[in-house]
């Protein structure tokens, strides 16, 4: 069995604990033990505290991945914004001597010393070339009959000469694994699109923020989708509390399921919406809860 | 006249108006020195997600002024905060412009002049007291319990020796000073 540390980020364990659980409970199935990284705190996130200050960033990037040395083992992570950070981070301080001192007489104020002896992975990428996409077909066992649109989110594939993803302009690994648990994945308008919420720009300036997001769910309602399947609780809790904001603001209403891969796998493995958290989103809708408990039959 | 007055009326920018000092500073930032390579082609903008919501949003206007040295116009700029750093500009930019870093690099200069957006003073202060931009509440800490999870995740939440790690970083680097509220 491979072992990773997992690191949580913010929005995960704060905001949508079920994307938490159902990734624990696939990797486990999938016969990858994710262990705790004790202590670990916000990535931090790379659009607002890079832009604040570099070194602040670099320094608590780098703890958080200095944890994970110290466990002797890679680091994984379920958000884009979280990976954007931390591979980021480790990257430039693997490769930037002058940085890696400059942040490692930070890091010595605690005790810390940054060594660049592991890689930071995004739970995507992981399945894609670790796990494999015919593993993960194997592990489903109700395959789950949905029409979905993927949201592949901007920091899980850009900027790639940090990535080595393919094209980002046509990404399919995140299709592929999507597939791979039965359901389609259905081509909708500006796929590719960012949800709107990074660089800080859902902080300071929310309505501009929901715009991009309400593109994404109207494109994605066009398609004729039951949900919108992402792989980052950032983009997550911006489709979904978005929803929310929308309809005060603009008054557009979508019902629009927003759910994260973990939740979409942990389905197919058998387990009910409500072992995974799906039914925790913030725009309710009964209706497709009420559809993917008939996948699971009954649950585990 | 101010400098981006000048520019939407077609007026000449007068170059004893320009910072050549703060388009240095922007090209300290790795890679940055690509931007005197920027021919204008104006792919950064007609790709950017950002722009087609908000026309007022130019990345290739921005990183025009920072080349010539437009350094109050462009710290202060309405729009400065609007990139939600998609990359998708860098990665197409023909000339390989770090335009996104560059970004950055300019955001920093101006938080380090204290020109900071009152919700990101916010964020930063949330982040330097609780090691979390986002911390927990009753309200997730009610759908752990339900999921079968602890009721705090293993984090600097629950573990305050990690807490206090984070503080000692954030005293270090005065990240704690740069964000606090002005007197």
């Amino acid at each position: 069995m491979s072992e990773l540390s997992f690191f949580l980020g913010c929005i995960a364990p704060n905001r949508y604990p079920g994307i938490e659980k159902s990734t624990k409970i696939v990797m486990e199935e999938l016969g990858v033990h994710l262990l705790e990284l004790k202590g670990a705190s916000c990535c931090p996130a790379p659009g607002v505290f890079r832009s604040f200050d570099k070194l602040t960033w670099l320094a608590l990037a780098s703890r958080n991945v200095v944890l994970s040395e110290e466990m002797g083992m890679d680091l994984l992570t379920v958000c884009n914004g979280c990976f954007g950070s931390l591979v980021d981070a480790n990257n430039l301080l693997k490769e930037d001597e002058q940085l890696r001192n400059d942040v490692n007489n930070v890091l010595a104020e605690v005790g810390r010393e940054f060594k660049g002896t592991i890689r930071v992975r995004h739970i995507m990428e992981y399945l894609y070339d670790e796990v494999g996409t015919e593993k993960v077909k194997e592990s489903v066992k109700y395959p789950v009959d949905l029409k979905v649109a993927v949201h592949y989110g901007c920091h899980l594939i850009k900027p790639s000469k940090e990535r080595h993803l393919g094209s980002i302009e046509n990404p399919t690994f995140f299709d592929e694994l999507v597939e791979a648990t039965g359901a389609e994945s259905v081509m909708y308008k500006d796929k590719n699109a960012c949800c709107g919420a990074g660089g800080g720009v859902r902080t300071s300036a929310l309505e501009t923020a929901l715009k991009l997001a309400r593109a994404k769910l109207e494109n994605a309602k066009a398609a004729g989708v039951d949900c919108i399947v992402d792989a980052c609780p950032f983009c997550h809790l911006q489709m979904d509390v978005g929803q929310t904001e929308i309809a005060k603001k603009f008054g557009d209403v979508f019902d629009m399921p927003i759910v994260h891969y973990s939740q979409l796998l942990g389905l197919g493995m058998g387990y009910t919406p409500q072992e995974l958290g799906i039914d925790m989103n913030y725009a309710k809708n009964d209706e497709f809860i009420a559809k993917i408990e008939k996948i699971a039959g009954g649950g585990k | 006249m101010a400098v981006t007055e000048a520019m939407e009326m077609s007026d000449t920018i007068k170059t004893s108006d320009l910072d050549k000092a703060f388009r240095d500073e922007v090209l300290t930032e790795p890679g940055a020195e690509k931007l005197i390579l920027c021919f204008n082609c104006t792919g950064c903008t007609a790709g950017c997600p950002m722009a087609e919501h908000e026309p007022n949003y130019n990345i290739r206007q921005l990183l025009r002024m920072a080349n010539l040295g437009m350094r109050d116009e462009l710290l202060n700029h309405p729009y400065l905060w609007n990139c939600t750093t998609c990359y998708k500009c860098q990665e197409r930019c023909p000339q390989g412009v770090p335009n996104v870093d560059i970004l950055l690099k300019i955001r920093t200069i101006a938080v380090h002049n204290g020109i900071m957006l009152d919700n990101h003073r916010k964020v930063a202060q949330l982040m330097a007291k609780t090691g979390h931009a986002v911390p927990i509440n009753d309200d997730s800490k009610e759908k752990r319990k339900t999921l079968g999870l602890n009721e705090l995740p293993e984090t600097v939440h629950n573990y305050p020796d990690a807490l206090e790690e984070v503080h000692k970083i954030i005293a270090k680097t005065k990240f704690d000073k740069l964000t606090e509220d002005k007197t």
